[in-house]
């Protein structure tokens, strides 16, 4: 039996195409995921992705239990309803996840991981609470639910359509979120688009979903989102990054603090074991299919693989992440063993779309 | 939508609709191409090739995944839809229209050995459950 998320009825009335994703019955697409993309790049669209799972820590100590629980620093997060995105790592510099992390006030900090680990990370957690910081409370919040509001006019149609929402939410900066009670509004997501991330009790979920709807938001499935996340240059968990492999090799360092002095779990590791490969973008210069994950990659420097790839709805070009060795660099031509062929893929530094725009660099 | 009833299918979703001239269209099914979503590459076979039936000839990729095409009956591939290969989606808004190549038949009877419409509905509703 799959779980379903609170919107589940308003998808089915919708007719999407509903998959197995990870354990949850989520709409794929409503009709066609193309459609969908354009969409959220042009206007906005709403993402039911109530899957996620959020985690309350609450107490006295939850900065210092942070401070040694996550790759990057959360002393960055100074004014509250500031978000930091960081890997939660194991003791050998391995990814157990990626997460954000909200800091509300001293001794609240919301976090929001993952579906498909999220049973596995609050073990994680709760192994580390009883180590490093015991009464520490940390609470899964299966009584909410996400909607994610995305595209350039994605805070416009919020607005309009949860009434009380503008004043509070309209002086957010990028990576920062504010309770609005019942609604808790982040200007975060996963498309490379301006807009909110709405957390909810998850009763209203589906009035919220209609309502949004009604002002003319259109719901976008899964597919795209996997697009457009592409696009973006974003990390899928599970897919570019997991256990074995370290968040250096896959683009994160910028998220890893091994500046300061600050001990953190796997960080040894990752000081003891420097990075021999690299995530990079690539561009199908030639006809003659897709890039898709586990597709292998020869360069020069040697071999390596895609880890997730696609067709890119708005470069009209297939797109991809592959991590490869050290040295491949940005402007190199390399191969990519689609079938029986070997196809010319471009290095270039992702992101590749970011706000409707092509941004990435080929030289 | 319903399935034509002047055309053969095979289980692999593949239709093939005999033409004037002796020559068999192949394309994939309004099914096919709903199970796999947007269409963003096709290929397909060079005029010349012999086929045997069942062999993978083509292939479609949606944003979804890449799937194969079988040839629904042995023969040489006497024509190649150079529109479908420049606009894929072409199969998502008409799928008994886009035919992707024709085939000459080395065993015209061979076409009795598809399915007609009403056995690939059956195959359509199985896939349901």
């Amino acid at each position: 039996m799959l779980k379903q998320t609170p919107p589940n009825r308003a998808h089915r009335h919708l007719n999407a195409k509903m998959v197995d994703f990870g354990g949850w019955d989520m709409p794929l697409h409503y009709g066609s995921q193309l459609e969908e993309h354009h969409h959220v790049r042009r206007d906005a669209g709403m993402f039911d992705v109530s899957h996620m799972r959020v985690i309350d820590a609450r107490g006295q100590n939850v900065r210092a239990f942070l401070r040694a629980l996550l790759a990057n620093n959360v002393d960055k997060l100074a004014v509250p309803g500031k978000a930091l995105y960081s890997c939660l790592l194991n003791e050998a510099g391995g990814v157990i996840d990626d997460l954000i992390v909200y800091f509300m006030s001293e001794d609240w900090f919301r976090i929001v991981v993952n579906a498909g680990t999220a049973e596995k990370d609050i073990a994680w957690m709760c192994l580390q609470r009883d180590r490093l910081a015991p009464g520490l409370d940390l609470m899964p919040r299966l009584d909410l639910a996400m909607i994610a509001v995305q595209g350039p006019n994605a805070r416009g149609w919020v607005w309009q359509s949860l009434s009380g929402t503008r004043v509070a939410t309209e002086p957010l900066q990028p990576f920062q979120a504010v309770e609005v009670a019942p609604y808790f509004i982040a200007r975060t997501g996963y498309t490379g688009e301006d807009g909110f991330e709405i957390m909810l009790p998850a009763e209203q979920a589906e009035t919220v979903w209609h309502v949004l709807q009604a002002h003319g938001v259109h719901p976008i499935g899964l597919g795209a989102r996997d697009t457009l996340r592409l696009e973006a240059g974003m990390a899928l968990y599970g897919q570019d990054m997991d256990e074995s492999v370290s968040p250096l090799e896959t683009g994160l360092a910028w998220t890893v603090d091994l500046q300061s002095p600050r001990d953190f779990i796997g960080k040894a590791a990752l000081l003891a074991r420097p990075a021999t490969r690299q995530l990079i973008g690539l561009l199908l210069l030639e006809k003659g299919g897709v890039l898709r994950s586990h597709q292998a990659v020869f360069a020069p420097q040697g071999e390596g693989e895609i880890t997730s790839g696609g067709f890119s709805p708005t470069l009209n070009q297939s797109i991809a992440l592959a991590r490869v060795p050290n040295g491949v660099a940005v402007g190199d031509t390399v191969e990519v063993a689609i079938r029986d062929k070997r196809l010319a893929a471009k290095v270039v530094k992702y992101p590749f779309v970011r706000k409707g725009k092509a941004c990435y660099r080929d030289s | 939508m319903s399935i034509p009833a002047d055309l053969k299918y095979a289980k692999t979703h593949e239709w093939a609709r005999l033409e004037a001239d002796g020559t068999v269209a192949v394309g994939i099914t309004h099914h096919a191409q709903e199970l796999l979503g947007d269409m963003v590459f096709v290929e397909i076979p060079a005029v010349g090739r012999k086929l045997a039936a069942g062999e993978e000839c083509a292939v479609v990729e949606s944003v979804k995944s890449a799937s194969d095409v079988y040839a629904p009956v042995a023969g040489e591939v006497v024509a190649a839809n150079s529109e479908v290969e420049g606009a894929p989606e072409s199969i998502n808004q008409d799928a008994y229209g886009a035919w992707m190549f024709k085939i000459r038949p080395d065993r015209l009877a061979d076409l009795d050995g598809l399915l007609d419409a009403a056995a690939y509905q059956a195959v359509v509703d199985s896939d349901a459950h």
